[in-house]
């Protein structure tokens, strides 16, 4: 219960303390600003509701891009880390440059992307897989060296082959370090869906967002914002879910 | 007979379990001066040692003196440095893999799987199915006092009762050697003494050539039939001596029994002298 009820309760009254100041114009008036520029929370909720129809297909497309993007970013991030795992020569060539590659600041070669692969879905799942590629990829690998040697050894002696190791030993040991590499996935990868459409495209909470930025349309951008977090945190919310019932023996 | 009592005839885990079943004297462990190095450091040297079918030879001797390396090359973990060792009178390393089952020190069981599917995963990586590994399995928690505990998480599992599946989980391989590295270490005395009873009469029922690893004189009196002392690093025999009553029914009759008693004092002085 109290887990609940004190960060609700300090949402509730951030909300409560925005909404006042935004309806007595004291925001606006403190920045010298039209009050349309400020809008309070509940504006911001009549919004979410008027447009409902607009935020929910837009959504959908970013949801679709973040999904994707995951799914890429995990299929080749773990078969990755067990290719590294198997492979030491792979492993000492390819990690110093993976770890390297985080410092390229990928905002910056989304436009490149899109001149790449055109406006379509495509640029928007790449920089999502991107962006997920690096935890799932080195939390995976960090997992599947954690496995006790000796128990490696135990496994060689009851005639398991390598991939025997892997499947029945060093796969489970990795699943904690892939889950939490997953949830830091799924926090970044809305961020790169929405930056990616921001650089071009036709749909998208990211799309709508700017659009709305360029035509003053803030309560509608703030609805579009507020949609977007809760789809991460609902993402976030089945990650967990989805890791305690794998991981079952934790 | 004795492998028609431990699982069904139709088993598929039976011709892995019967290649282990005939005392034969292919089923001995010999070591022929045995020396190994890591890099400039000697661990071992001049080792020679020889354990008969069905027989469980002990090895004790100081920290580091290079008792769990030894185990390790002789299950065929690690090749030595100098010297042969020979298990059912292969020489390679995989033959001697093939042929002698490591237990580690910790129990090293896996959470994720059940108490039976831990004690069956030699069965499991032998090309077993679930259902018959857990089946071959089976009976020996019957036989060995973990009947009910075949679903159970490690984690619910006791010190002792968790070793009797490592130890199960060893001896289903199915091989005619066994190699254990302090199994009981980690048990308070009381369950350790239980644990002692417990694998005297499993090897009473499941003869196998064992080479025991431990730091306890006592323990390697009574659970073996010759104990070899090791001196500190590099680590040589020093003694070897004969156990008065290997494996007794009543343990706690036997390590008060005087003539083991003056054994065990005798091996502690070679153990002591080979200390410095």
């Amino acid at each position: 219960m109290r887990r609940w009820l004190l960060p609700l309760g300090l949402i509730a009254l951030l909300l409560g303390v925005w909404q006042v100041a935004a309806s007595t114009g004291a925001i606006a008036g403190a920045l010298s600003l039209e009050d349309f520029l400020v809008p309070s929370p509940a504006e911001i909720a009549s919004s979410l509701w008027e447009n409902r129809g607009l935020l929910a297909e837009n959504a959908w497309v970013t949801l679709k891009e973040i999904l994707l993007g995951i799914l890429c970013a995990l299929v080749v991030g773990v078969s990755f880390a067990v290719a590294m795992h198997r492979w030491r020569v792979l492993r000492d060539a390819a990690y110093p440059l993976i770890v390297a590659s985080q410092t390229i600041p990928t905002v910056v070669i989304a436009p490149i992307l899109v001149v790449w692969f055109s406006y379509g879905i495509g640029p928007k799942i790449f920089l999502v897989a991107l962006l997920c590629f690096f935890p799932i990829t080195v939390n995976t690998l960090d997992g599947l060296r954690s496995v006790d040697p000796e128990a490696v050894k135990m496994m060689r002696s009851l005639d398991a082959s390598r991939w025997q190791r892997l499947r029945r030993v060093e796969a489970p040991a990795a699943l904690p370090s892939l889950f939490s590499g997953i949830k830091i996935a799924v926090v970044v990868a809305p961020i790169a869906a929405v930056f990616a459409e921001w650089v071009g495209a036709d749909a998208g909470l990211g799309r709508l967002i700017q659009s709305d930025l360029a035509n003053y349309q803030v309560a509608r951008q703030f609805a579009a914002i507020a949609v977007l977090s809760g789809m991460a945190l609902i993402l976030i919310g089945l990650t967990a879910l989805a890791e305690r019932r794998v991981v079952t023996w934790r | 007979m004795r492998q028609d009592t431990r699982m069904k005839p139709e088993s598929p885990g039976l011709q892995t379990m019967a290649a282990a079943a005939p005392a034969a004297a292919a089923d001995s462990i010999s070591l022929r001066g045995v020396g190994h190095s890591y890099g400039e450091l000697q661990t071992l040297a001049g080792i020679d040692l020889e354990a008969p079918a069905h027989q469980v030879l002990g090895l004790v001797g100081p920290s580091g003196c290079g008792k769990s390396t030894l185990l390790e090359l002789i299950c065929g973990l690690q090749d030595p440095s100098d010297g042969t060792i020979t298990v059912g009178g292969a020489a390679s390393a995989p033959a001697r893999l093939a042929r002698c089952a490591f237990m580690p020190q910790r129990d090293l069981l896996l959470p994720w799987y059940s108490a039976i599917d831990n004690a069956a995963l030699a069965l499991r990586n032998q090309g077993l199915g679930r259902r018959e590994a857990r089946a071959a399995a089976a009976g020996l928690f019957e036989r060995f006092g973990l009947a009910g505990f075949e679903a159970a998480r490690p984690d619910e599992l006791s010190g002792g009762m968790r070793q009797r599946v490592a130890f199960l989980r060893t001896l289903i391989a199915g091989k005619p050697a066994l190699a254990l590295d302090e199994p009981f270490a980690a048990l308070d005395a009381i369950t350790r003494a239980e644990m002692q009873e417990w694998l005297a009469a499993a090897l009473r029922t499941e003869p196998r050539t064992v080479v025991l690893v431990t730091h306890d004189v006592e323990e390697a009196l009574y659970l073996c039939d010759r104990v070899a002392v090791l001196s500190a690093r590099p680590g040589r025999i020093v003694a070897e001596v004969k156990a008065p009553s290997p494996r007794a029914a009543e343990r706690d009759a036997a390590v008060t029994d005087a003539a083991f008693v003056s054994v065990r004092e005798e091996a502690m002085r070679a153990l002591r002298e080979g200390s410095r």
